[in-house]
C-alpha cells in the first residue's frame, strides 16, 4: 500500500510527464501559428527567433542598412547599423548619435546577432497570400459542399442499411453483414481503376459526381456504428408502434430516429472531418478541372510553388486546420463515442 | 467489428432457410431486403463489379483513352507475366538481386514492407503506452488530456504534412534547431526527408497523429477490463509486470487485434504521403517507391488500366492472405470475455 506521500508524488510525476509529452506532441502546431506570421527575411536568415519579428534597419544617405548588435570595447554592446560589410572588419554607424561618424569593428560581421524585435507586420499579407494564389474562399467552398453533399448521401443510405439490418431477421442477413464488414479490407485500387474508366467513358470525370454519388449508397463504417446503436434500443417501442398500425418505415422516423440523436450525430460529425480532410478521391476525379478542388487538393499545390516560402505554407495550413478543429471543440463527446462503438464493439 | 468475421461459415443461409419460410417471414424479408437495397445496389455497383471487372482489365490490354466500351484485346497471362519480371514490383526472387545490389533501386514491395515493419510497431505501441498513461490513476486531468492527444487526429492530411514537414526542415525546423541545441554537430543533423535512411523515420513521425484515434480505442479497451481482476491480483501480490501480461493485455487484446488487422492492410496500401512529401518520385534513391504509389503511377500517370488492375489485384491477393494468416493467430492470442452482442 501505496503512503499518501508517495501517491502524492506518483500523481505529480505521471501528470508532469504527460504534459511534457503533450507539450511535444503539440508543438507543430506552435510552430505553424508563429511560422505562418513571419516575414521572408527572418525566414530565411539563420540566428532569427523562432517567434515573428523584424530586424530593424536604418535610412542612411538613400541607403537601407541593417542594424546589428555590436560589442563595445568597453564589454556593452550597441545597436549600430552597418555600412559596410567584411570578413575580417566591418564598418558601422551609430544610428543615435551620427556625428560620432564610422566606427571599426574587427572580427566576421557573420557572428554579429541581429536585434529582433517582435512583430506582427507580415502576418496578414501571408494571410493574404494564401487567399489569392490559390483563390482560398471558392476552394473552401468546394470542400464544404462535398461535405454536405455526402453527409446527405450517408446519413440517408447508412440510416436505411443500418435498421435493416437492425430490425430484421431473415436469412442470409448476417451474410451481408460480413460482406459489407469486409469491405474495410478491400485496396482501394481493385475498385478504382474499372470505377474511373467507368466514370470516364460517361463523361464525370472533371465534376463532382464520382465523389458524391458512392456516398448515397451506405458504407461499412457508419452502418456498423448505426446498427450497433439500434440494437441498443428496446423493441418494445417499435412493436407497440406497429400494433398501432405503423409500418416499418413509419417507426424508423418516429419511433428510431428521436432515440438515435447521439450516434446520428457521431456519424455526422465524422462524416465531416472525412470529407473535409479527403484528398485522394479528389485528386484523382478532379485533378483536370482546377476550379472545382477542394482545400486539401488546392493546399497540396503549394509543396512545389511555395517551398521558399514556408511561411506561406503555415498560413494555408492554419486556414484549412480551423474548421475541422473548431468542430471537434464543440462536438468532441460525439467523437470519443463513435470512435469506441466501432473500436471496441464487436 | 471484426468479430463479425468469425461467425462467416454460420452465415452463409442453406437454400433450405429460404424455401420454408412462412408468409410472415417473407413479408419480413421482403421489408429487410428494401432497407437493405441501397447498400446491396451500391456493393454490386461499386464493389463487387467493379472487382471483377479489374480481373478482366488484367486479361486485356486496356489504356484509359480506350475507355470500358472499346472492344477488349485478350492478352492472357502478359500482365502477369510482366509483373513476375518486373524488377520495380519485385515479386520474382530473380529480381531482388538488384534489390540487394548496392547502387540499384529497391522494389516497390520491398519499400511498402520494409517500412511496415518499421511503421507497425510503432502504431501499435504507441498508442497503447499513451492509453495506459491516460488511463493512470495517478493523472490528474484524464479527460482533458485525453481530448488534447486525440485533437490532432482531426487535422486534414495535407496541413499535417506540412506542419510536420516544417518541424523536420533541415534548416529553420524546430527539430534540428532542438538537436543543434543539444549539442549536435550542424554537419551530422537528420537530413530526414532527402536522407535514405531517415526518411521511412521521417514519414512516422509525420504519421504520429494517427495515434489518437488507436488511443481512444484503447482507453475504451481499458476502461472495460472489471476492477475485480485487478483486486484479485493484488491480494495474489502479482507485480505490476504481472498484473499487465495476465490481465490487462489478455482483456483488451481483441481492441489491439482490430488495431493491428486495420494498420496491416493500411500499410499494404500507404502511399498518399510520399506521393506529397516526395511529390510521388521516389525521391531519394526509390526508397519511396512504394507498392500502392507505383501502382498509382502505372494507372494515373501512364494511363496504362490493364497493368494497375493486374498490380492491384495481386495485392489484393496479399491483403487477403495476410489478414487470413493474422486471423488464424487469433485464437492463441486474442482473448474475448463470454457475451457476444450481436
Amino acid at each position: 500500500m501505496k503512503t499518501p506521500i508517495a501517491k502524492r508524488l506518483s500523481t505529480i510525476f505521471v501528470t508532469a510527464l504527460t504534459l511534457a509529452i503533450l507539450f511535444l506532441y503539440l508543438s507543430p502546431f506552435a510552430f505553424m501559428v508563429l511560422t505562418s506570421m513571419k516575414t521572408q527575411d527572418q525566414i530565411s536568415e539563420i540566428g532569427a527567433p523562432i517567434w515573428p519579428a523584424e530586424a530593424p534597419t536604418f535610412e542612411y544617405n538613400g541607403q537601407k542598412l541593417d542594424v546589428f548588435t555590436v560589442p563595445m570595447p568597453d564589454g556593452t554592446t550597441k545597436d549600430l547599423a552597418m555600412l559596410k560589410k567584411g570578413q575580417k572588419m566591418s564598418t558601422f554607424i551609430d544610428p543615435e548619435n551620427l556625428t560620432a561618424g564610422e566606427i571599426v569593428w574587427e572580427g566576421s560581421w557573420r557572428n554579429l546577432q541581429r536585434p529582433w524585435i517582435f512583430s506582427l507586420a507580415s502576418a496578414k499579407s501571408n494571410y493574404t497570400e494564401v487567399i489569392t494564389a490559390i483563390d482560398f474562399p471558392r476552394k473552401m467552398w468546394n470542400t464544404f459542399f462535398y461535405a454536405i453533399m455526402t453527409e446527405i448521401g450517408v446519413l440517408i443510405s447508412c440510416t436505411l442499411v443500418a435498421f435493416g439490418f437492425s430490425r430484421f431477421r431473415f436469412p442470409g442477413r448476417d451474410f451481408m453483414f460480413i460482406l459489407l464488414i469486409s469491405t474495410i479490407f478491400l485496396p482501394g485500387f481493385v475498385t478504382l481503376i474499372p470505377t474511373f474508366t467507368f466514370f470516364q467513358t460517361i463523361g464525370w470525370i472533371g465534376t463532382w459526381l464520382p465523389l458524391i454519388v458512392p456516398s448515397f449508397f451506405a458504407n461499412a463504417y457508419d452502418v456498423f456504428l448505426l446498427r450497433q446503436y439500434f440494437m441498443t434500443l428496446p423493441r418494445e417501442l417499435d412493436e407497440a408502434a406497429m400494433i398501432d398500425g405503423a409500418g416499418p418505415l413509419r417507426v424508423l422516423w418516429s419511433v428510431i430516429i428521436p432515440q438515435s440523436y447521439p450516434a446520428l450525430m457521431a456519424i455526422t460529425v465524422f462524416h465531416i472531418v472525412f470529407a473535409w480532410n479527403d484528398y485522394f478521391g479528389p485528386l484523382v476525379y478532379l485533378s483536370s478541372n482546377r476550379a472545382n478542388w477542394p482545400i486539401s487538393v488546392a493546399l497540396s499545390t503549394f509543396n512545389g510553388i511555395y517551398g521558399q516560402k514556408p511561411q506561406v505554407i503555415q498560413a494555408g495550413a492554419l486556414m484549412t486546420l480551423i474548421a475541422p478543429l473548431l468542430l471537434f471543440i464543440v462536438a468532441q463527446r460525439f467523437f470519443v463515442q463513435g470512435i469506441v462503438v466501432t473500436g471496441v464493439e464487436k | 467489428m471484426l468479430e463479425q468475421l468469425s461467425n462467416f461459415r454460420d452465415s452463409i443461409p442453406s437454400l433450405r432457410a429460404f424455401r420454408n419460410l412462412p408468409p410472415n417471414a417473407r413479408r419480413e424479408m421482403r421489408n429487410g431486403l428494401l432497407f437493405l437495397s441501397p447498400w446491396i445496389f451500391g456493393f454490386m455497383v461499386f464493389t463487387f463489379i467493379p472487382i471483377i471487372a479489374s480481373l478482366f482489365f488484367s486479361f486485356i490490354d486496356l489504356s484509359i483513352t480506350d475507355g470500358i466500351l472499346s472492344t477488349p484485346k485478350f492478352v492472357g497471362f502478359d500482365n502477369y507475366i510482366k509483373m513476375i519480371n518486373d524488377p520495380m514490383v519485385g515479386v520474382n526472387p530473380r529480381t531482388w538481386i538488384t534489390f540487394f545490389a548496392p547502387s540499384s533501386t529497391p522494389s516497390a514491395m520491398g519499400v511498402t514492407i520494409t517500412f511496415g515493419l518499421m511503421a507497425l510497431p510503432v502504431g501499435i505501441f504507441l498508442p497503447l503506452s499513451l492509453a495506459l498513461l491516460m488511463n493512470s490513476p495517478y493523472l490528474k486531468g484524464q479527460m482533458v488530456f485525453r481530448s488534447l492527444f486525440y485533437m490532432p487526429y482531426i487535422v486534414p492530411f495535407v496541413a499535417a504534412i506540412y506542419l510536420w514537414g516544417g518541424m523536420l526542415n533541415t534548416e529553420s525546423g524546430w527539430i534540428n534547431r532542438a538537436l543543434i541545441f543539444l549539442g549536435m554537430a550542424k554537419e551530422n543533423v537528420p537530413q530526414w526527408a532527402n536522407d535514405v535512411n531517415w526518411v521511412y523515420p521521417t514519414y512516422i513521425i509525420m504519421g504520429i497523429w494517427g495515434a489518437g484515434n488507436a488511443m481512444l480505442i484503447m482507453i475504451a479497451g481499458l476502461q472495460g477490463v472489471p476492477t475485480e481482476l485487478y483486486d484479485a491480483a493484488k491480494v495474489d501480490g502479482a507485480n505490476p509486470w504481472q498484473t499487465f501480461w495476465n490481465i490487462t493485455f489478455p482483456m483488451i487484446s481483441p481492441v489491439i487485434f482490430y488495431n493491428l488487422v486495420l494498420s496491416i492492410v493500411g500499410l499494404f496500401q500507404y502511399f498518399t504521403t510520399p506521393l506529397v512529401v516526395n511529390s510521388g518520385t521516389g525521391r531519394p534513391g526509390g526508397a519511396t517507391m512504394f507498392y500502392n504509389l507505383y501502382l498509382y503511377k502505372n494507372f494515373y500517370a501512364y494511363q496504362d488500366m490493364s497493368y494497375g488492375a493486374t498490380l492491384a489485384w495481386f495485392l489484393f491477393v496479399i491483403i487477403m492472405v495476410i489478414t487470413f494468416l493474422v486471423f488464424s493467430t487469433a485464437k492463441y492470442w486474442v482473448y474475448y470475455a463470454g457475451d457476444s452482442r450481436s
